[in-house]
């Protein structure tokens, strides 16, 4: 049964499957093994990411397409939710209005850049969508009327979810029952099945003829499929699960503005994510997300300790600012494109190879010119 | 200082995951020209580039006037006086002819600073070069492009000329002057190692012939021996000579 | 690079462009003054696009981090103007290019230092894989604006005109920035430099032979490697050299402004071609004049107006105005 599960795409390592085991059981009982708000926030985060990295995983890894308006689609999401509940009122009925027309309208973008793909080369696309996803947080941002401009939006969910909602008078386990830990809970299956989703998706024929394209465009164009049609659909799935994660996101903050969705930052943290994660895995998104974001939270306040006491030379202590995490991220993530171009699962994987085997879907291959 | 100025011994060549020289050993002798011969997909193209350092040998080594040149760089291995004519020129056509000899003469800093005398037999041997002087090279038929990337290949004076198919898509008159400008090369001691298809144009040409299949040699010796031997023609012949 | 003689019709557009939206605009001073902050603003973009696009087209790298470069020529531009109040204080026009000159040069050598190591560290690494290379340069480009916080702050700067080079000169009605005028001629300097150095140097022939056929060159003798370094580095100059300009245009810096502008010279390249310095030329100066008209026509749709060109120049020529014939 767990083989159906995964799609038949094990982890492929013990430490790997020790890891993933011990993200998702850690997430699965986050707020009774680590107490208090900043724990739950940092858990929901890692969900949302999870799926957003997933989803841009099957574009970048399984497809080969460096697309920079990954987070546009996020924060179409992001924005349906937060603009329905906002002009409709905190009502299932909204939730899933805004939904719909979110994933609607990701649909109808993704589709026009998966044609228009077509028509330009891999290099231009990936300069094309960056420019897209400038304009598109520009025009959220100018949009105040609909989107609450810069500052964006405040909203009520749901009475279920709402944390002065409780499902229970006492606490269980020492953890009350309000909106929202079922909030979280929302979350918590939400990703599990989207995640489980991008498995088979990945993992079905389509999948495979995804991969074949990766590697090789004119041959698989040879052989009889339409490389445009397959791109295409790549693109419109990757878009409507990055819009589902942005739909989670805004239910659970209860705000949406142009920086907490569309920001160039988020772009980013995703790439890095799924660089040092592991390209081509699903699973590596997982992980990834999971030590990005407790690294994030957790990881600035050492930088703070560190710096402090390094205060005695300035330009060190000014170098181990917390403000200044980016940069040895960066620096991270230039070493993991050198040095770990397949990322922690690749590396376990391969750790785990005894005698050589055919590559796993790791990153892409160069091109012989 | 040996006999041979080129030598190949037991070289490999891999191109990703396609073994396509088996082992090719070579002797190019001095100041002689040399055919190599063989049919399609034989492997001669790849020899040449990987003589030329454009794509390195796994194993074997190449030596160029006793010194070992097997993982030397392109650039390096030209500058030690070898001359390459690709089997698709090379040409670049939005220079125009006149760029395109610039490029070649290494020493000239501007056209003005060619050869005057090397250019003037240059343009005896291939009138369209003198022609089309100040035209884009990419607006010259494929004959003439022909011309244009032998006359690159001899703009200065070089050890060794390689050249892959020169006479392709080349007039029969202009093919004279070819094979009168080698034989005045050769005369001034240029080497020249050159691959055909064409064998009646081969047999005027060579000195030193060696067949290739299947990423081997498979024979070699001298043009002469092989030009009077009907039966060895014959048995060779399956390899389209 | 093609032959001018050939293809007219993209230098066209630009023309084309300003008479479009004459009747749009109404006053012909106006127009003339949207028209000279288009140019100024499109040449401070060529200046720092030429050198991205020869990269490109001579070795296939893309480099999604140049916007390093402008940044960084910027930030030095603070600090030595900012040393030299005197020089800038100061009305005699003289005076101040005894201040900005050197900026400039100095910008130009940091940024071309960075550039080397640039080079070197982060993309030589990833020859021939773009992918990689887009992943690293946009690494670099990070770890890069994050050291520009540590140096200098992560709030904006103030980079004022010198005194000398404000105010407008007046022709009719029309006012003109003086700024704006010495950009124009800058720009044109550069692009002159550059053409002259492609079309009549043995050195420029390199450039344009390496961007045909990389390996013919390299048979032919010469090391394209460091050719390659050469132009990386060069390209970075210019970028710091555009960076200095496009600070005194804003007259403000921030680190951000290197992801900023990255946006807009690649809108620029694909207008015009990757590899084409004439294409990135006609691209930089439709996306100055097309901001600076749509600034004044409709404010909110600058960013977008720039991109519905784009799309339409790809409409018509889907590998920019001047593709490679590669």
């Amino acid at each position: 049964m767990i083989s159906r599960l995964l799609s038949n795409d094990f982890p492929r390592s013990r430490v790997l499957a020790v890891l993933l085991l011990a993200v998702v059981l850690a997430l699965a009982f986050t707020p009774f093994i680590f107490p208090g708000v900043k724990a739950l926030n940092v858990a929901a985060k890692v969900l949302v990411f999870v799926v957003l990295v997933a989803s841009f995983d099957l574009l970048l890894g399984y497809t080969g397409i460096v697309s920079f308006a990954h987070t546009m689609f996020f924060g179409i999401g992001a924005y349906g939710v937060a603009i329905a509940f906002t002009r409709i009122g905190p009502t299932w009925g909204a939730l899933f209005a805004g939904i719909a027309a979110a994933l609607a309208l990701s649909f109808l973008l993704a589709l026009a850049i998966g044609l228009f793909s077509l028509r330009v080369r891999a290099i231009f696309f990936s300069m094309i969508t960056l420019a897209f996803a400038a304009a598109f947080q520009t025009l959220a941002s100018q949009l105040s009327e609909l989107t609450g401009g810069e500052d964006g939006l405040t909203f009520k969910v749901p009475e279920m979810l709402s944390p002065s909602f409780e499902l229970a008078a006492e606490p269980f386990l020492g953890v009350s029952l309000d909106g929202r830990l079922i909030c979280y809970y929302l979350l918590f299956f939400t990703a599990v099945v989207l995640v489980l989703a991008l498995l088979r998706i990945v993992n079905s024929p389509f999948g495979r003829v995804l991969q074949a394209i990766r590697e090789n465009e004119f041959r698989a164009e040879a052989i009889g499929y339409r490389v445009v049609v397959y791109r295409t659909t790549s693109a419109i799935l990757s878009a409507l699960f990055a819009t589902l994660a942005g739909a989670m996101l805004a239910l659970w903050l209860r705000y949406n503005g142009p920086d907490t969705s569309l920001s160039f930052e988020i772009m980013l943290d995703v790439l890095l994510i799924v660089v040092i994660g592991g390209m081509g895995t699903i699973y590596g998104a997982v992980i990834g997300s999971g030590l990005f974001v407790v690294a994030q939270s957790y990881l600035q306040d050492l930088l703070r300790l560190a710096s402090e006491a390094v205060s005695g030379l300035p330009w060190l202590a000014a170098l181990l600012s917390p403000d200044r995490w980016l940069l040895w991220l960066g620096v991270l993530f230039v070493l993991s494109v050198y040095y770990f171009p397949t990322g922690v699962v690749g590396k376990l994987r391969s750790m785990r190879a005894a005698a050589p085997r055919p590559p796993a879907t790791g990153e892409p291959r160069p091109v012989l010119k | 200082m040996s006999d041979n100025l080129l030598a190949l011994e037991g070289v490999h060549t891999h191109i990703g995951a396609y073994h396509i020289l088996h082992g090719v050993d070579l002797q190019v002798p001095r100041g002689q020209l040399t055919m190599l011969l063989g049919r399609n997909g034989a492997g001669k193209t790849t020899t040449l580039r990987t003589i030329m350092g454009l794509w390195k040998a796994s194993r074997g080594r190449i030596t160029l006037n006793g010194q070992d040149i097997t993982a030397a760089p392109t650039p390096q291995i030209a500058g030690r006086g070898v001359a390459y004519v690709p089997e698709n020129m090379g040409i670049f056509a939005d220079l125009t002819v006149r760029e395109n000899m610039l490029l070649a003469a290494r020493s000239a800093r501007t056209a003005a600073q060619i050869d005057e005398q090397r250019l003037k037999w240059i343009f005896s041997l291939f009138p369209a070069v003198e022609k089309f002087w100040n035209h884009p090279a990419g607006k010259l038929s494929g004959g003439q492009k022909q011309m244009l990337a032998v006359s690159r290949a001899i703009v200065e004076p070089r050890e060794l000329l390689i050249i892959d198919e020169p006479s392709k898509g080349l007039a029969p008159a202009i093919i004279n002057n070819m094979i009168e400008a080698f034989g005045e090369l050769k005369r001034s001691g240029v080497t020249i190692l050159l691959v055909e298809q064409n064998f009646n144009f081969a047999k005027r040409l060579g000195d030193t012939v060696a067949v290739m299949d299947n990423g081997q040699v498979v024979h070699a010796g001298g043009m002469k021996e092989l030009a009077e031997n009907e039966e060895l023609q014959h048995s060779l012949l399956g390899l389209a000579i | 690079m093609n032959k001018l003689d050939l293809d007219w019709k993209p230098l066209a557009l630009v023309p084309l462009l300003a008479l479009l939206v004459l009747p749009f605009i109404g006053s012909p001073s106006t127009w003339l003054t949207l028209t000279v902050a288009g140019l100024a603003m499109g040449m401070i973009i060529f200046i720092i696009a030429s050198g991205l696009t020869l990269v490109f087209g001579l070795m296939d790298v893309l480099n999604f981090g140049h916007g390093v470069f402008i940044a960084l020529g910027a930030f030095v531009a603070t600090s030595v103007l900012g040393s030299m109040a005197d020089y800038t204080g100061s009305a005699s026009l003289l005076q101040n290019l005894l201040a900005v000159l050197p900026a400039m040069v100095i910008a130009m050598l940091v940024a071309a230092g960075v550039g080397l190591a640039f080079e070197r560290f982060i993309v030589r690494p990833v020859y021939g894989n773009h992918l990689k290379q887009i992943l690293i340069t946009m690494g670099g480009m990070i770890i890069g604006e994050e050291l520009i916080k540590v140096i200098w702050g992560p709030l904006q700067i103030p980079l004022p005109l010198p005194e000398g080079m404000r105010g407008a000169l007046l022709f009719g009605d029309a006012a003109i920035e003086k700024y704006r005028l010495i950009a124009v001629v800058v720009g044109v300097l550069v692009f002159g430099l550059l053409l002259w150095t492609l079309t009549r140097t043995k050195l420029g022939l390199l450039i344009r032979a390496g961007v045909q056929d990389r390996e013919m060159v390299e048979s032919l003798g010469y090391r394209i490697h460091v050719l390659f370094i050469g132009v990386f580095v060069a390209g970075s100059a210019l970028a710091g050299l555009g960076g200095v300009m496009w600070g005194l245009y804003q007259q403000s810096v921030i680190p951000q402004m290197g992801a900023q502008v990255n946006v807009l010279i690649f809108i620029v390249l694909i207008i015009g071609g990757l590899g084409s310095t004439t294409g990135a030329l006609i691209g930089a100066l439709l996306v100055g004049l097309m901001a600076n008209y749509t600034g004044f026509l409709v404010p909110k749709a600058a960013l977008f107006s720039n991109i519905a060109l784009m799309m339409a120049i790809l409409l018509w020529r889907p590998q920019g105005v001047y593709a490679l014939s590669k």
